[in-house]
């Protein structure tokens, strides 16, 4: 596939500066037709900013770029795609308002005596996307059909309008596995027209499953390019991360359990989770494992009380408490990290300092301040601590990386030194390096003694620092895994028991 | 810290200069400051006095406006207080009864606004709307619709009288906003206004209790706002619960907008906002001194506002951002090392 001699596209030496930072320092990547060519490394390592200096959207500062051996300096995505080279995102730029035939023809609709010939477009709207093996309705409004659907529409479109190269960014992070395989589908038959196509993600597997090449990045830097078919996985994650992931999470840490700490009964929230029971000891992990919307966040929520249970009874530390809101629940030591960061973590314009220190200080009150230099020394001691990468703590939050952000809410409940903490999807979206480190933090907090139940859909994540695992169906707890009954295998019959259609 | 302050408020110290110095230019004697009757008089006197009001309602619309929402009730919160005051002070009950009883009608405002935001979740908008329809009734009923005028020495005090040779009104607004700014900055009130702002959700779940605070600034507003309709009434000595404060929300909210406060809500600085309400005010007053005809006035206002919000847009500062961002630390020589290298393959 790849050993056709004339690349389509060649990038020499393309280096980008911003005030105070080098983005990328020359990079170079030569893409052959028909080949799918992943562009790998963590938040931050550059991997946009190249695609950015590729299609125009970025000015670059050095280098040269050759289409078909022809020198081409776009300016804009505009100039990019007339070129050949197009781009779809992870969020579809598409109009969700308008039909299908609509988003793929906008800007050079088929004509008619001056008017739009709207036969003419659907007719051919169908013929393009069967070429996709979509046999869709083009008539239809866009957001009638899946997130899928609407990637390939975007695809199709910027297919036929570019016809080198595509670039798909992110593609896949909001598709479920069979979205996937469709997804895929259309890309190998792309390939198979001889088109170019740079495929971007955070998902190793489906790096090795769909890619011929690989190009990892580091800190603005090349590291490498490999053919994916003589290459491992962890080979891959060691030129991302620099270094060997410690193998130290395979092994299930024996966890010192302490006395109960948390002794729920019959706890639920009539339409969110139906009522179960739980003992939290000092010292361990409980996981939550489910299919999304199986109920894992929902329990999260109504033990924080976020969305406050309406029945049953909690007891901490042997006496009765009643959690009505988050605010309870936090001056009773507990903290919530939610699975949404952006919209219900972060206060985006805040600077890092005062996300960090934020929940401790409402928790002390609006009378009793937290000082500023009190408030550096707090925030300084976790962004050491949790290894929190940023060029200053007044910085806003919102321009740090998923990862870091994660980390820095992480500190925002480690701060108040709380007794219980409650993490929900502690992983997801953010870059391999800070992955290991988040999970090994878990393992730490809970050798400390600290209780912990964490939500995840990472099972083999999941299974690696959980003592105990409730397994969730429908808003319900299914099942109760401990010990050596933990495997993907046991938690996965669980979920599949019953209703296993879902899988 | 004072740095910080200092760059913050940059851009509204130089408008706020350049129209002081259009001032100057249509009527030289704008600076000169004359002391008779133990009373400071002169234009920049006057500027500071008449801009009393819409500082006072800029000082609490800051913190409304920080937490994403806005009070449309304030001018007819002004009307109700004046009455109040009014209606105390002719039935005898002295100047100080009748500052405390308007008081608490602005904070009895200010709680209901609060209540319609924060426990039943009115969009901000809609639930000042109705006050603001609804106040200058109630401020009808109070002075049963005529010009309620007193002439209790104590009231007309706040509102013409002078303390060591400046009006009154300076010292009520300038201490206002300063003890207003202290108490927010010196406790943790003002980030976690400001972070109710941003996102309410996070800082609810972060432990925050966003209802209280949401009540809490729009008491502070309708107490500023109770304030400054003391203090029109007084200047004017008696209370037109139709014509005070009519359309004076809009110039607190213009203050707080020259002020570089978003109306999204966030980062706020009332500091700016006084700036910003004495822009208005001296907007007002070239327009007053160039002795142009007032028909022109709306409009000469309107173009100076729309120059100012110009310089202040995004796409605006952005320019100016990149502008001193255009030397980037290392690209000169890279650059220039690639523009040579690509210049010698060109030759050979």
């Amino acid at each position: 596939m790849s050993t056709t001699p004339e690349p389509v596209l060649q990038a020499t030496g393309v280096s980008k500066f911003f005030p105070g930072a080098i983005a990328l320092d020359d990079v170079s990547l030569s893409l052959y037709p028909g080949e799918v060519h992943a562009l790998l490394g963590e938040n931050g390592a550059g991997k946009s900013t190249l695609i950015k200096c590729l299609t125009g959207a970025y000015k670059r500062d050095a280098g040269t770029i050759l289409l078909d051996g022809k020198e081409i300096d776009p300016r804009d995505p505009q100039g990019s795609l007339a070129l050949g080279i197009g781009t779809v995102y992870q969020e579809v730029n598409l109009l969700s308002n308008m039909t299908v035939a609509e988003n793929l023809f906008l800007g050079w609709q088929p004509m008619r005596h001056g008017m739009i010939n709207n036969r003419e477009m659907v007719k051919r709207s169908k013929e393009v996307l069967s070429g996709f093996g979509l046999d869709i309705d083009p008539s239809q409004l866009l957001s009638s059909y899946s997130i899928a659907i609407q990637q390939v529409v975007a695809i199709a479109r910027a297919v036929e309008l570019a016809g080198k190269v595509l670039i798909l960014d992110e593609p896949t992070a909001s598709l479920d596995r069979e979205e996937i395989d469709l997804l895929f589908s259309v890309v190998r038959k792309l390939t198979e027209r001889g088109l170019a196509v740079v495929f971007i993600t955070h998902f190793l597997d489906q790096v090795f499953e769909i890619s011929d090449r690989a190009t990892i990045l580091r800190n603005g830097r090349i590291v490498g390019t490999r053919e994916l078919a003589n290459a491992t996985q962890t080979e891959i994650v060691t030129m991302m991360l620099g270094r060997q992931l410690e193998e130290a999470k395979k092994e299930r840490g024996k966890a010192v359990i302490g006395e109960t700490i948390l002794e729920l009964k019959n706890y639920g929230r009539r339409g969110t989770i139906e009522p179960f029971d739980m003992i939290l000891h000092k010292g361990e992990v409980i996981g939550l494992a489910g299919l999304l919307g199986s109920g894992r966040s929902e329990t999260a929520g109504v033990i924080f009380g976020s969305t406050p249970a309406d029945q049953g009874t909690a007891t901490l530390n042997g006496e009765a408490i009643k959690i009505d809101s988050p605010r309870s629940s936090i001056h009773l030591g507990f903290g919530l990290c939610p699975e949404d960061r952006k919209t219900d973590g972060i206060v985006g314009d805040l600077s890092v300092r005062e996300n960090i220190i934020l929940s401790l200080q409402a928790r002390r009150g609006w009378t009793r301040p937290i000082s500023r230099a009190k408030a550096e020394k707090i925030a300084e001691d976790y962004v050491k601590k949790l290894d929190i990468r940023l060029a200053s703590l007044d910085m806003p939050i919102r321009l740090l990386s998923g990862g870091n952000q994660q980390k820095a809410l992480l500190a925002r409940w480690l701060a108040t030194e709380p007794d219980i903490l409650i993490l929900d999807e502690p992983t997801r979206g953010i870059d391999v390096g800070a992955h290991a480190e988040i999970i090994e933090l878990i393992q730490t907090l809970r050798e400390q003694g600290m209780a912990l139940i964490v939500a995840s859909s990472e099972l083999e994540e999941l299974i690696t620092y959980s003592s105990r695992i409730v397994v969730l169906r429908d808003r319900r707890q299914v099942k109760e895994l401990q010990g050596d009954e933990i495997s993907i295998g046991a938690i996965v019959r669980s979920i599949a028991e019953e209703g296993g259609a879902q899988l | 810290m004072m740095g910080g302050t200092l760059r913050r408020i940059a851009p509204q110290l130089i408008i706020l200069g350049v129209v002081i110095l259009l001032n100057f230019i249509v009527f030289p004697g704008f600076f000169s400051i004359e002391f008779q009757n133990g009373r400071l008089f002169g234009n920049i006197i006057d500027v500071l006095n008449r801009g009393a009001p819409v500082a006072l309602l800029a000082t609490g619309m800051t913190l409304v406006i920080a937490t994403k929402g806005i009070d449309l009730s304030v001018g007819a919160v002004m009307a109700i207080a004046g009455a109040v005051a009014a209606s105390v002070v002719t039935a005898g009950g002295g100047w100080f009864l009748a500052l405390l009883a308007a008081l608490a009608a602005g904070l009895a405002c200010g709680s209901w606004n609060g209540i319609l935001v924060a426990v039943f979740r009115v969009q901000p908008i809609v639930a000042t709307l109705v006050l603001m329809v609804a106040g200058r009734g109630i401020g009808q009923l109070i002075t049963e619709g005529k010009i309620m005028t007193f002439n209790d020495p104590g009231l007309i005090h706040l509102g013409a009288g002078t303390i060591l040779g400046l009006p009154t009104p300076v010292y009520i607004w300038v201490i206002m906003g300063g003890l207003i700014t202290y108490v927010v900055r010196r406790t943790a009130l003002g980030m976690l206004i400001e972070s109710i702002g941003i996102n309410e959700t996070s800082s609810r779940l972060a432990g925050i209790n966003s209802r209280v605070l949401l009540v809490a600034v729009y008491l502070v507003t309708g107490f500023c706002a109770a304030l400054a309709g003391v203090v029109v009434a007084a200047d004017i000595k008696g209370a037109d619960a139709n014509n005070a404060g009519l359309w004076m929300e809009l110039d607190a909210i213009l203050a707080v907008v020259i002020g570089g406060n978003s109306l999204l809500g966030g980062r706020f600085s009332i500091i700016a906002s006084l700036l910003g309400a004495l822009i208005i005010q001296s907007v007002n007053s070239v327009i007053l001194l160039s002795g142009m005809p007032p028909e022109f006035n709306l409009v000469i206002k309107a173009l100076l506002i729309i120059v100012i919000l110009f310089i202040q847009s995004p796409a605006v500062q952005h320019a100016i951002y990149l502008f001193r961002a255009s030397t980037p630390p290392h690209a000169p020589n890279e650059n220039g090392a690639k523009n040579n290298q690509t210049a010698k393959e060109s030759l050979s």
